[in-house]
């Protein structure tokens, strides 16, 4: 185990919220770390609607999930917060008052007086296919991610799927697999084109099989796998051979470790007071999405300013014996020096 | 103003009133109908409103576009009559339109 980083504040969630906490913590002086699970920073705006519009920011009367994600990015930059991203937070524990210890489970550890959990509808996680059994399969014959390519060497390997995902695995994995069948309820794929074509490419040369259909049943005992139903979309019934499957149906958000972190839950969300948005646990924050309170709005606009007044608290927190006088960034000269503006 | 009837997993039939130029799926979450979860808020970005459409209006709502089809792709269970209920907006045409939720969404 490396060094603890240590780090006045440690956001959990690098989506909306997440990122104009930096602002607001940054003003007051705030040095942040973002762990955050997806491979890239912007949460649902950049994972489920990065082309979508968004009409309800104050001030900006359209932008897209990405241009929102990069003009808080751009508007962060003079703080420079520390991204931790593929990351998903295991554990908080309490170590001071208030200090805690974070472990993510690529074995990283943070120290931070102020956590603050803006983790929208939680993580992001592989969406299970509805194949009775499954459960029993996971993690010796069914992977939802490719770690290391080695473990998937001479097996016969069923990738279910039509995007990127299942393409760019059945491409890479081809060369060292016994056999590939790639299974897709259609014969038209999202993926990139040219994925598309190398795939429809090795099937025309019998170096690998397409089956159009979907996965009904898992045939196999203690754990592995040896065949799967296919229902075919004429609803013909028949089998394909394999001892690993990898299916690809994209993310779905699941609440995730957030129960174990020792904070209060209520209907799967953090309860929050509304004058600091801090949970029931001293020095641990929630905003966004994640956190209730009586008349709470799943808003971003709401999500910013549950970081604002989180950053006052927070800021008692990392300087017990400084006195924190409001300030505009409008007038303020020490402000704008520190957005680099003056 | 159509009356929209949904018929859940078990067989049991619930019937809303939906405006014309509203959707499926938001009238569904508006009268908090089991069985559409629209996680993404009607995006066409989560396939979490996915819905059967029965065979008798199958040809009045219609296909589905091409990126509904590959929203689709996420949709567990889909079937020649699936769509997703945020892309199918409600017109008088569609007054008495029947559609069953699977049995899970995500």
């Amino acid at each position: 185990m490396s060094e603890a980083i240590k780090t006045d504040v440690l956001i959990i969630g690098a989506g909306p919220c997440g990122l104009f906490a930096v602002f607001e913590l940054g003003l007051l002086d705030m040095k942040v770390h973002l762990v955050d699970i997806l491979d890239k920073i912007g949460g649902q705006c950049a994972e489920l609607y990065p082309e979508k519009p968004i009409y309800d920011i104050p001030g900006i009367p359209f932008v897209t999930g990405q241009g929102l994600t990069d003009q808080l990015l751009e508007q962060i930059k003079p703080f420079g917060p520390s991204f931790h991203l593929n990351e998903m937070v295991e554990s908080i524990e309490k170590i001071g008052d208030p200090l805690f210890r974070v472990k993510t489970d690529a074995g990283k550890e943070f120290e931070a007086k102020v956590v603050v959990i803006s983790a929208g509808g939680g993580s992001f996680q592989p969406k299970r296919p509805p194949v009775p059994g499954i459960e029993a399969y996971e993690g010796t014959s069914v992977f939802y991610a490719v770690r290391k390519m080695e473990q998937f060497r001479d097996k016969n390997i069923l990738i279910v799927g039509g995007g990127d995902s299942a393409l760019d695995w059945t491409l890479n994995l081809h060369p060292i697999a016994k056999r590939i069948t790639l299974l897709h309820r259609r014969d038209d794929f999202r993926a990139a084109p040219h994925s598309v074509e190398q795939m429809r490419t090795l099937v025309a040369d019998g170096k690998m099989d397409l089956r159009i259909g979907q996965v009904t049943g898992l045939e196999g005992a203690e754990g592995q796998l040896s065949g799967a139903a296919l229902k075919g979309n004429d609803n013909a019934m028949s089998t394909i051979a394999c001892d690993t499957m990898l299916p690809f149906f994209g993310l779905t958000m699941k609440l995730g470790p957030v129960a174990n972190w020792g904070v209060a839950l209520e209907n799967n969300l953090v309860p929050v007071d509304t004058a600091a948005f801090e949970t029931n646990v001293s020095g641990i924050f929630a905003i966004g999405d994640i956190n209730t309170y009586p008349g709470k709005l799943k808003l971003i606009l709401s999500g910013f300013h549950e970081g604002a007044l989180m950053a006052q608290k927070a800021h008692r927190y990392v300087y017990p014996d400084k006195r924190l006088v409001f300030q505009y960034t409008t007038s303020s000269s020490s402000l704008q020096k520190k957005l680099g503006v003056n | 103003m159509a009356k929209i009837h949904f018929i859940d997993h078990s067989g049991e039939k619930r019937t809303v009133e939906i405006e014309n130029g509203a959707t499926v799926m938001e009238g569904a979450i508006r009268n908090a109908i089991p069985g559409i979860e629209a996680e993404c808020g009607g995006a066409c970005a989560c396939a979490t409103c996915h819905v059967y459409v029965d065979e008798a209006w199958r040809e009045k709502v219609g296909a589905p576009s091409p990126m509904e089809e590959d929203m689709l792709d996420f949709g567990f269970d889909v079937r020649p009559n699936s769509r997703l209920s945020c892309q199918i907006k409600v017109t008088d045409d569609l007054d008495g339109l029947v559609v069953s939720t699977p049995e899970r969404q995500a």
